[in-house]
This record gives structure tokens, C-alpha cells and sequence, in this order.
């Protein structure tokens, strides 16, 4: 079936079976590949991508049931800007190693700002549930509070560039 | 073979545009010093290494015959090349080399004589160690053992890299009529500071291609070093952080179908029917294939082809391992370890006289299960066979080795075969020689749809049923404590190879170590640490175990069997004082701690645990480590700390376990990996004692299971023996 999705700000228009799950049509329909596929069961969440600001595990929902809303993939966490608060946080403290889990991660964490502009370790453990094997925890969580302080010190252009481009199309 | 002569085989040569390109061929390792060596009858030649380029634009690459899997050794690598030039960090940038034979790297494992220093497992299965076949090594262009810095780094790109700048030195003070001991090079300039002159590596780099290379380049001394040493920021970061990083399983080309598997559930069975017709008419499927022990669906996507697979139902052929399960493989490894035959790795004194008359004498058996590598990014490669070619696009450990298990199942010759290797997202010995099972797999699928590339995917199920598993092995340990709580006896048995992960660092006069053999259908393969991961935990465990039985403060006990070994002493008394070991921890918690040396690091660990809900909770971990020196310190903080984290999981998170012989678990729901709420803080510091370069990807994972287990002990007075963790 033809399915209209609104990705990053576009409206797209694919052809896949009604029950396929988001993810493939991001990857091979669209060919966004920063969204990675890793268990298929929604367990690892190397597959997190934003569904109206929210984190959602893209192998478990139907491309189908998700046309209308907006979605955001890591290609368009930034919004037009350089790169999200998340991700130049992630640079600053070099926290990828393998990387295949970090698109999952990082859209995990901005989802995750993006309600609570301060979380605690507590918090952190709570919402963060994705599973990296190489072992990066301890740098995420420092990120994430990096990533807190610098937004709240005003740097939000990135957060913002991608709320108003979901609220323009959305 | 031939006889190995002594000469330089680094050389030079222009590149179009006229730049400089230079490499090193076969290096020679003695242990304190480096030379170059050639095979006299001339085929070294052809076994040349580039890794540098210098373009007339100033721009220096270094070519880097390793993969990238998150160790940060594309890095690395580059800057040792570019300290010993004296390169612009700024003009450096990084290619990794391509699957052909003059990017072999297997004369690294020739680095690691034994005797010499510990021999990297990955090599064990191609190389007879006792007569060097050099043609199986020159078939290798691996990544593994913790070897890349101290192997290739510290043999050959930094050699590369000082070699290129004793060259470019030479053509300036030739155009300048100067003295070459007048020049000096800095920021990939060569300055001539009497005349004020300077050019570029770039301006020079022609001239500098006409020269002969140096046989024996001068290298910088480390108080020199203005890259090395520093946290510098890995080059492949920034694209993985925007989605843009490209894994094998992200490849896409024109025309591509998609793939998807079932192997045998059971290992050694081979597929026996399948009925196609209930997917013959599903939309976009393309083809049933069937090989010797799988079927596979070819379809127009991913996930057409997933739901066809899933409706099969392929028969299998019976195999008597279908009454194995983890407790038979144990009873075997049990009567194994009853019988008559072993083979001794090491042993001193008279360790069985000894005990009989000892003051005081324990014994304890430990058990680990297999264990799945579980990368992030699941087993694909994407082929496509047409016009006598096939061209393969994957992320493994050694595409040298894929690309000859691409020609073997495309039926075409390796030279007809270009394999492009792709970013791993995760290794961990997964995607070693000796299990690129999916590139068989997607060579043969491809060849039935020809010329149509196919790229095939493993489902999360496949990967965890379907791996090459860290052994599963039983050791059993005796010890004796003479009347002064002395440690005099030391004998353990156990399953597997055990090789020098199975020797004691510490001072106990009789000791036996003994390995016996266990053969088993399940698949085993490198599983980080390989088999430190193991050994690690039954070494550690066991002398806390006699620091008990002796009724000494653990920390101590070890201490005081150290005095021959400065450096493991240096190492556990850093980790002691890092961790605060003398102060008590919070109540309600213990510490343990473990020093294991591995890939030729050595580090301890001290965990800190609380039971919180019957389950084991790590809430800190301190690491010492001493790798001889730290090339990039930000980066081997990060290894450590992810070994670490591996060593966590299968400390307290999973197992793999056998039933009706096939594996029982099958995704993250049965196999859990720690999360960030599972995460202990983690310190790590290291001791630069300048010691040869040792391992790091590795080294971290080993000390942990015991530390957290010695730790259980510490808090509970409960002596856990298996693993996982189970309090």
C-alpha cells in the first residue's frame, strides 16, 4: 500500500506492505541508515527515532500506523542546525566507540530532555533502557548532564530547530 | 621456506601528481630492537605495506590496515605515524586499507614469538607455531588480540612515519645546500632555523620520492612526543554521532534484493526439505534458496523476506547431538577432566608430594557457559556475482580471510574477488577468520540471483543461535597453605587450550597446571579476553579462596606474593589505593578485587556490591592499568571501561545455555546485556612504566567477574563458583 509519512519535516510517499515496521521503511525505502536495526523485538533500541517529540522504537510500530505524525530521525535530530545539544555532547565526550547503538542513544536522550530539562542519575537510569555492548554507559551519562547544562546556559538552538520544524509540519 | 635475510624493505615511490608514497614491508621483532626484513628470493617485495602518502597539497594519509569496530585504532595508528613524521594533526587524514595481499598484516603475529611475549589467539588456528607456514600468516590482515598499537603501531607506522621524515629532511637540505643535521622538521614543515628557509612535506615530498629510504629510521624518544600521549579525538566519532557512519549492513547498491536465513537449529544437521509453495505467490518474494545446513529467502526487502522465512517450515537432518544439553556437555567435560590424558602448561616443584603433607588444603570448582558475542550490529554482507566477479561488501575482522572464503563458496579465484570493508558495529571476535559464516552465506545466495546484488541480514534470533561462542569450561583447583599461611601448592585442571591465560603470577613453589581436551558440536570461537575471560575468574577466585584458607586480608595475601613482579605489584597497589581499599565501604556493601595480565597489559580491578533485591549490584569499579605506555589516554580510558562493562555481562547478565542440542536463549529478552542503570562508576588510571606496548581492547575484561565475585564473597561469606552471578 501507499503510505505518507512526514520524516524530518518531509512528506514522504512509500510503497510497503501495511504491517512493515518503520524502521525498514526508513532504511530501505528512504534510505535513512543512521536508524539501525538490532533486535527487532523493541529490547535494544538501536532503532529509536522520535514519533511527535517522543521516543519510539521503530522496529515494532507499523509504518502504517504512523502516518500523519511527525516523525524525526537522527539525520534530522539537528533540525538544520549544526548538531543537537545531544550529539555535540556526544562528541565532546567521545563517547561512541562501535557506534551502531549511538543514533538509538542519543535520539533516547533528547527525547529525554526534551521532558525533563535536568535529570537525575536516577532519571537517567530510569528513561535511558537501550543497550550499547560496548560498554559506553558511563560517558552517556555524563553527556546527558553535559548536554542538560548546556542547554539550560541557553544553547538550545538545536532542541528548538527541531520542535518548530515537527510544529510546522505537524 | 626460505631463509629470512636481513634488509631494508622500506620503500619509496612517486605518486601521480608527484607526491611521496612510502611503506614497510615484513618487520622484524627482536626484543629491543626493531629492523626491517626481506625473504631473500625476492617475493617480500611483494608483501609491501604502504601507509603513507604525502600529496603536493601538504595533506599526509596514513593508511591503516586494521578495521574500525570502536577501538579507536584508526586513530591511534595515525598518530603514531604522524609523531615520528612530525605531521600537522590538522593535515592528517586516514584511509583504511583495501583486502589485498599487500595489506597482509600477519607478520604481526610474528611479533608474538612465543617465549618472546603472549601469542594472539587469533592467530592459533593458522599458524603451526613450530615451523612458521608463512603462507597461511601472509593470508591474515586481522584485527584482534590487542595487537594493532604494539603490532602495527609500534612495528610498523611508526617506523613508516620516521622513515618519510629522515627522506623529506634529506631532499630539503639538498635543495638548500645544507648540512641535513642543520634541519628541522615541525608541523609537516622542514625548517632550516640558520637561514630562515622552510618548506612543506608537501613542496618536498617529490624530491624526497627519488631518495632511498633509511634501514633503520631514528624514532623520537617519548619526552619528544607532541601527539602521541595526548586525548586526542577520534577521527571516526563526529559521523557517529549524526547517523551518517556507514556499518555493512547500511551498504546500498543499485538493484540490491534482500536476504534473510535459518541454519540448523541444532550444529552439524544439515537441511533436509523445504516446502516453498506457501510463499511461492507472496508479494516481492523472490526465491527460496537452499544451502547444505540453512534456507533463505531472497525477496525485494528485508522484511518480505523475514515473514516468507517465517513461514517455512524447513525439516532438518537428525544428529545424535540433539540429546546434548548444558548438563551432558558438563558430565563430558567432567569425565575429560577424570582421565588420564592431559597436557601439562606448566608446573614446578612437586605439587602433588606437597600437598599430602601441607599445613592446609582446599579445593573448589569453578564453571563458565558459553557465551554469545552479541554485536549491536547483526551478522549481513552484501554480494553480487556477475561478469566472472563478485564483489563483497561487509564489516569483519580480516577481510583478507573473508575474501578467501568468498572465492571458496563464489567458486572463482581470490583475485576475481574485491572485498570492501565496512565499519563494524561491534567485533569482539565475532567477525574473526574462522567465522565469517554470513559471507559463505551471502556469496551463495547471491550466486542463485545473479547478477543481482543481495544483501543478506541475520535476524537477532539467528545471531544468538547461530554464533561462535565463548567456550564453556570447568576448571578444578587445589591448594595448599604451609604452617606459616604460606601458599606452596597450586594445581588446577581444566577443559580447553588454557595456554598462558592458565599461568599464576604469583610466588607458589609447587604448582601443576594441566588443559584437557573437550571437543563439542557447539560452534566456539574468540570471545574478548578469549580465554582470560575465563581463566581470569578461576585464577582470581581461587586465591582469594586460599587468602582465606590462610586466613589473611586478600589484597594483602596477593601483595605479598608479588615481590618477583614489580609491575603486577605496582599495578594491584594502585588499584588499591585508587578504590580506597583500606576504608570501609558504605554499609551494606563489600569490595573485591582481581589482577590478571593479559595480551601483555596488566590490570586490576576492585568492584563495589550491594544485594538489592537478591540480585548482585555493581555500583563502582576501579581500574590500574599498565600497558607500557598510552598512545591515546582518552581513548584507553574508553576500553577499559568497556571491557569492563563486556566483563559485567557475563560476570552477572547471561549465559548461553544447550538444550535438546540447540542454543535455548534467542534475543535480548532471554540473553539481557547490563543497561546504563546496570553501569557501575568506573576509574580507571593508568601506571606508565614504559614497559613494551601491551593490548587494550582486551585486558579490561577479565579482572572483573572475579572482582565482583570476590566482592559477593566479601558481603556474604558465600563462595560463588559459576557464572553468572547467582546470590
Amino acid at each position: 500500500m501507499e503510505l505518507q509519512l512526514l520524516v524530518n519535516g518531509e512528506q514522504r510517499s512509500v510503497e510497503a506492505d501495511a504491517d512493515t515496521p518503520l524502521l525498514w521503511v526508513l532504511r530501505e525505502s528512504l534510505a535513512l541508515t543512521g536508524t539501525k536495526f538490532g533486535c527487532g523485538i523493541a529490547a535494544c533500541g538501536a532503532c529509536t527515532v522520535h514519533i511527535n517529540g517522543t521516543a519510539a522504537r521503530s522496529c515494532s510500530i507499523p509504518a502504517a500506523a504512523v502516518q500523519g505524525q511527525a516523525i524525526t530521525t537522527i539525520e534530522g535530530l539537528a533540525g538544520g542546525a549544526e548538531r543537537h545539544a545531544v550529539q555535540q555532547a556526544w562528541i565532546e565526550h567521545q563517547v561512541p566507540q562501535c557506534g551502531y547503538c549511538q543514533s538509538g542513544m542519543i535520539m533516547a536522550a533528547a527525547s529525554l530532555l526534551a521532558k525533563n530539562s535536568n535529570p537525575t542519575d536516577q532519571d537517567i537510569d530510569a528513561e535511558i533502557t537501550n543497550l550499547c555492548r560496548c560498554g559506553t554507559y558511563e560517558r552517556i551519562r555524563r553527556a546527558i548532564h553535559a548536554a542538560a547544562l548546556n542547554i539550560s546556559r541557553g544553547d538550545v538552538e538545536a532542541t528548538r530547530g527541531e520542535e518548530s520544524k515537527e510544529a510546522r509540519h505537524g | 621456506m626460505g631463509k629470512w635475510t636481513r634488509r631494508a624493505v622500506i620503500t619509496a615511490g612517486s605518486l601521480v601528481g608527484g607526491g611521496l608514497a612510502l611503506g614497510v614491508g615484513g618487520i622484524a621483532f627482536a626484543p629491543n630492537r626493531i629492523g626491517i626484513l626481506s625473504k631473500g628470493d625476492g617475493k617480500e617485495a611483494a608483501q609491501l605495506t604502504t601507509w603513507l602518502k604525502i600529496a603536493p597539497d601538504n595533506m599526509v594519509t596514513a593508511i591503516v590496515p586494521h578495521c574500525e569496530m570502536g577501538q579507536g585504532v584508526h586513530t591511534a595508528l595515525t598518530m603514531m605515524l604522524a609523531e615520528e613524521l612530525d605531521a600537522d594533526w590538522n593535515l592528517v587524514r586516514m584511509e583504511e586499507a583495501p583486502a589485498e595481499e599487500i595489506y597482509a598484516n600477519g607478520y604481526i603475529a610474528r611479533a608474538f614469538v612465543p617465549g618472546l611475549s603472549d601469542v594472539p589467539k587469533f592467530t592459533e588456528r593458522f599458524v603451526d607455531w613450530g615451523t612458521y607456514r608463512l603462507t597461511r600468516l601472509m593470508d591474515l590482515q586481522v584485527t584482534g588480540g590487542s595487537s594493532s598499537v604494539r603490532g602495527t603501531g609500534f612495528l610498523g607506522m611508526r617506523v613508516a612515519g620516521g622513515a618519510a621524515r629522515t627522506m623529506l629532511i634529506e631532499a630539503a637540505a639538498k635543495r638548500w645546500n645544507v648540512p641535513v643535521g642543520e634541519c628541522e622538521t615541525k608541523l609537516s614543515s622542514v625548517i632550516h632555523p640558520g637561514s630562515s628557509r622552510s618548506a612543506t612535506y608537501g613542496e618536498l615530498a617529490a624530491d624526497a620520492a627519488k631518495l632511498d629510504p633509511p634501514v633503520h629510521p631514528q624514532l623520537k624518544s617519548a619526552d619528544k612526543y607532541t601527539i602521541v600521549g595526548k586525548p586526542i579525538p577520534r577521527i571516526d566519532i563526529p559521523s557517529k554521532v549524526d547517523g551518517s557512519a556507514k556499518y555493512g549492513i547500511d551498504v546500498a547498491i543499485p538493484g540490491m534484493l534482500y536476504a534473510t536465513v535459518a541454519a540448523a537449529p541444532v550444529f552439524g544437521a544439515q537441511l533436509g526439505s523445504v516446502d516453498a509453495t506457501p510463499i511461492a505467490n507472496l508479494p516481492g518474494v523472490k526465491k527460496v534458496v537452499k544451502l547444505d545446513n540453512a534456507v533463505a529467502v531472497v525477496a525485494d526487502s528485508y522484511w518480505r523476506a523475514l515473514k516468507a522465512l517465517r513461514t517455512l517450515i524447513p525439516t532438518f537432518t537428525e544428529t545424535t547431538q540433539r540429546k546434548e544439553n548444558s548438563e551432558t556437555l558438563a558430565s563430558t567435560i567432567g569425565r575429560a577432566l577424570e582421565g588420564d590424558e592431559s597436557k601439562k602448561i606448566f608446573s614446578s616443584g612437586d605439587a602433588a608430594a606437597t600437598i599430602g603433607g601441607a599445613a592446609k588444603a582446599i579445593e573448589a570448582e569453578y564453571r563458565v557457559p558459553f557465551l554469545a558475542h552479541a554485536t549491536m550490529e547483526p551478522m549481513n554482507a552484501t554480494a553480487r556475482i556477475a561478469n566472472d566477479r563478485c564483489e563483497v561488501w561487509t564489516g569483519v575482522q580480516d577481510p583478507l580471510a573473508a575474501r578467501k572464503v568468498a572465492a571458496d563458496a563464489s567458486g572463482l579465484d581470490a583475485d576475481q574477488v574485491t572485498l570492501y570493508n565496512q565499519q563494524l558495529g561491534g567485533g569482539f571476535g565475532r567477525r574473526l577468520p574462522g567465522a565469517h559464516d554470513f559471507v559463505d552465506q551471502a556469496v551463495r545466495i547471491a550466486k542463485e540471483m545473479s547478477p543481482a546484488p543481495v544483501k543478506l541480514i541475520w535476524s537477532r534470533e539467528e545471531d544468538i543461535q547461530h554464533d561462535y561462542y565463548r567456550p564453556a569450561v570447568i576448571g578444578r583447583y587445589k591448594g595448599a597453605v604451609d604452617s606459616k599461611a604460606a601458599p606452596i601448592v597450586w594445581i588446577s585442571k581444566f577443559n580447553g587450550a588454557g595456554g598462558e591465560a592458565a599461568h599464576v603470577p604469583y610466588a607458589i613453589a609447587h604448582q601443576d597446571i594441566r588443559a584437557v581436551k573437550f571437543g563439542s558440536h557447539v560452534r566456539q570461537g574468540s570471545w574478548r579476553s578469549v580465554e582470560h575471560s575465563q581463566h581470569g575468574f578461576f585464577t582470581e577466585s581461587f586465591i582469594d579462596e586460599l587468602a582465606h584458607a590462610a586466613g589473611k586480608e586478600p589484597y594483602e595475601f596477593r601483595r605479598g606474593l608479588l615481590e618477583h613482579a614489580p609491575r603486577h605489584r605496582a599495578v594491584l597497589e594502585k588499584a588499591a589505593w585508587i578504590s580506597g581499599w583500606g576504608a570501609a565501604p558504605a554499609a551494606g556493601r563489600a569490595r573485591g578485587i582481581a589482577l590478571v595480565e593479559s595480551f601483555g597489559s596488566i590490570v586490576a580491578e576492585v568492584a563495589e556490591v550491594e544485594i538489592v533485591d537478591g540480585r548482585i549490584k555493581v555500583h563502582n569499579v576501579w581500574a590500574a592499568v599498565d600497558c607500557g605506555y598510552v598512545v591515546n589516554p582518552d581513548t584507553a580510558t574508553a576500553q577499559i571501561e568497556g571491557g569492563i562493562i563486556f566483563g559485567l555481562s557475563a560476570a552477572v547478565f547471561n549465559e548461553i545455555t544447550i538444550q535438546d542440542g540447540r542454543v535455548a536463549q534467542s534475543n535480548f529478552n532471554d540473553f539481557p546485556l547490563p543497561k546504563i542503570a546496570d553501569a557501575p562508576r568506573i576509574k580507571v588510571e593508568f601506571i606508565q612504566s614504559n614497559a613494551a606496548l601491551g593490548g587494550l581492547g582486551e585486558p579490561g575484561v577479565p579482572p572483573i567477574a572475579p572482582a565482583v565475585a570476590n566482592a559477593v564473597f566479601a558481603l556474604t561469606g558465600k563462595r560463588v563458583r559459576s557464572l553468572p552471578l547467582k546470590v
